[in-house]
């Protein structure tokens, strides 16, 4: 049950879109998001849906391991359509009862669910083809003039790392601790939700306690490795941009600038 | 209480790329007042297997008998299992969540609704078996305790809920030698009054040899050997071949023994083997 989370997965493969730098994903996707919002005309959201599609076919991502991130956000999804489609004036195509569908409605509703798919694609293909340290990498990066206000790119992107790292870590720590409990007669499968709510204090104390501890060890074995910051360091791999970034890049800035200007 | 297990066996992840058979064909059978030393590298199957004993993972064939109740892949009486097969995890101390000692050790009897006023009595009694002081520690936070004590607070939450099998995964893992010993003491002790069923795992053949009178070894998903410890421990090379080790004493005797000496191979304690020695060399040099 604990082992479907998945967020910000990387989906290994040998493709254009995973050599790209980092960096040109993340401002390639900001460009593609600004873009989705400009949009007004429904037949043109055909343009994002054509760049996707040739996006995801140069990933080599299965479709179904990029539509499986929509699962979590269905119940939003839903909401927003139906409220649009139910609640939006205009002419009247159907009707029953006190349930009055418009054709604005449909339209709009269409309109947002193109927005809210587009934009969850748009950002699962960057986690999807580029490994967590790459991209705390690029965010770091990206981040690095605002030093100037004091802002602390470094600090925030190890601690992105950190917390990537340790995802798969509490996911297991948790089972275990869910199947200790369980042998003592706990149980986390019935009741109410209220009752549910109270019997995961046997999972979460431990947990938390677990967490700490491990908080704790990691800090000091970064001291003891001399760690003290973003300072002064150096790394192994750098980040550069080639050619295929250039071009990408100048494809996303003349892509968003055409779309505000046309539509 | 005795435990049958027939064809047992359990698949990780079935049907994807990471499917890892786990436990491969398992037939057992332990009597009830046995006492049980499983042994076996890292992933040989011996954490599975004992999940398998408290409904934690179901079978994906054959099925485990313990007295009356089944488990199967299609059903299983959990709660009543649970109620009678008490699972003492590796590192047991991490799951200590209450604020007192005394109600962490409540925990498990209150779940399987021992009465209210029969509460304090099984806590009293289970910390007595594993040698914790009620008056001055059944208050105390158990995150004020030291890793010996807080082992043996959480097995004494396993205890309490009087099983009647009682499984225990490295019940001495990362202890200092002092705690270790006293809680080899208090697990035999346990035996000897309570006479319950009780199968340890570990990766030292010198507890098994101080507290089983049966030893299970496996290896790559399957049993290997299912022997008293003495018998098992003579067969030195292949439980070397397999990555095990055999306890000291038994190591010295095979030694010896291949260097022309004629000892007894059962021996396994020390104090045997020392008199066994001292009279090879004085009948020889005489």
């Amino acid at each position: 049950m604990l082992r479907d989370i998945t967020i910000g997965q990387y989906y290994p493969a040998e493709s254009v879109i995973h050599k790209l730098d980092p960096r040109t994903k993340i401002l390639g996707s900001f460009m593609m998001i600004i873009a989705l919002f400009v949009i007004t005309p429904l037949w043109g959201y055909l343009i994002p849906f054509g760049t996707l599609a040739l996006v995801i076919l140069l990933s080599k991502v299965p479709l179904k391991f990029i539509l499986k991130g929509l699962k979590p956000i269905l119940f939003f999804m839903i909401f927003a359509v139906s409220i649009n489609v139910f609640f939006t004036p205009g002419k009247v195509i159907f009707s029953y009862g006190f349930i009055e569908i418009t054709m604005e409605g449909l339209e709009r509703a269409l309109m947002t669910l193109s927005r809210f798919v587009f934009l969850i694609i748009t950002s699962s293909m960057v986690t999807l083809t580029t490994s967590p340290m790459a991209l705390t990498d690029g965010i770091e990066k990206l981040l690095n003039p605002l030093k100037v206000i004091k802002f602390p790119a470094h600090e925030l992107a190890m601690m992105m790392t950190i917390a990537l790292r340790f995802i798969p870590t509490l996911i297991e720590e948790a089972d275990k601790i869910m199947k200790a409990q369980t042998a003592r007669g706990a149980d986390f499968e019935t009741g109410n939700i209220f009752n549910r709510a109270k019997n995961m204090i046997p999972l979460l104390v431990p947990l938390f306690i677990s967490a700490f501890r491990r908080a704790d060890e990691l800090a000091m074995a970064m001291e003891a490795r001399c760690y003290r910051g973003g300072v002064g360091r150096t790394r192994m791999k750098q980040l550069r941009f080639n050619h295929k970034d250039v071009f990408a890049l100048v494809f996303s800035v003349l892509y968003c600038i055409s779309i505000m200007i046309a539509l | 209480m005795s435990i049958k297990i027939e064809n047992l066996k359990y698949i990780y992840d079935p049907g994807t790329p990471y499917e890892l058979v786990a436990l491969d064909d398992i037939n057992l059978e332990i009597k009830s007042g046995e006492i049980v030393g499983l042994i076996g590298h890292t992933g040989s199957g011996k954490s599975t297997l004992i999940q398998h004993l408290n409904g934690l993972l179901k079978p994906a064939e054959g099925s485990i008998t313990v007295d009356n109740i089944i488990l199967t892949k299609e059903k299983g009486q959990l709660r009543e299992l649970r109620k009678n097969v008490g699972l003492v995890f590796q590192y047991p101390e991490y799951q200590l969540f209450e604020e007192t000692v005394y109600k962490d050790i409540a925990f498990g009897p209150r779940n399987i609704g021992v009465p209210e006023e029969e509460i304090d009595g099984v806590v009293r009694d289970a910390m007595a078996h594993v040698g914790l002081d009620f008056d001055q520690i059944s208050e105390k936070a158990p995150f004020e305790l030291s890793g010996g004590q807080k082992r043996k607070v959480a097995i004494a939450g396993v205890l309490a809920m009087k099983p009647k099998v009682l499984i225990l995964d490295e019940p001495t893992a990362g202890l200092d030698p002092k705690s270790r010993d006293e809680l080899i003491e208090y697990i035999r002790l346990l035996h000897e009054k309570e006479q319950i069923t009780i199968l340890f795992v570990t990766h030292s053949m010198d507890e098994v040899a101080r507290l089983a009178n049966r030893l299970i070894v496996m290896h790559k998903s399957k049993i290997v050997f299912d022997d008293l410890p003495k018998k098992v421990f003579k067969e030195v090379e292949t439980l070397q071949n397999i990555g095990l080790d055999v306890p000291e004493v038994s190591k010295l005797v095979h030694q010896l023994n291949q260097n022309g000496f004629k000892l007894n191979e059962d021996i396994i304690t020390l104090k045997s083997a020392q008199d066994a020695i001292l009279s090879a060399l004085r009948s020889k040099t005489c």
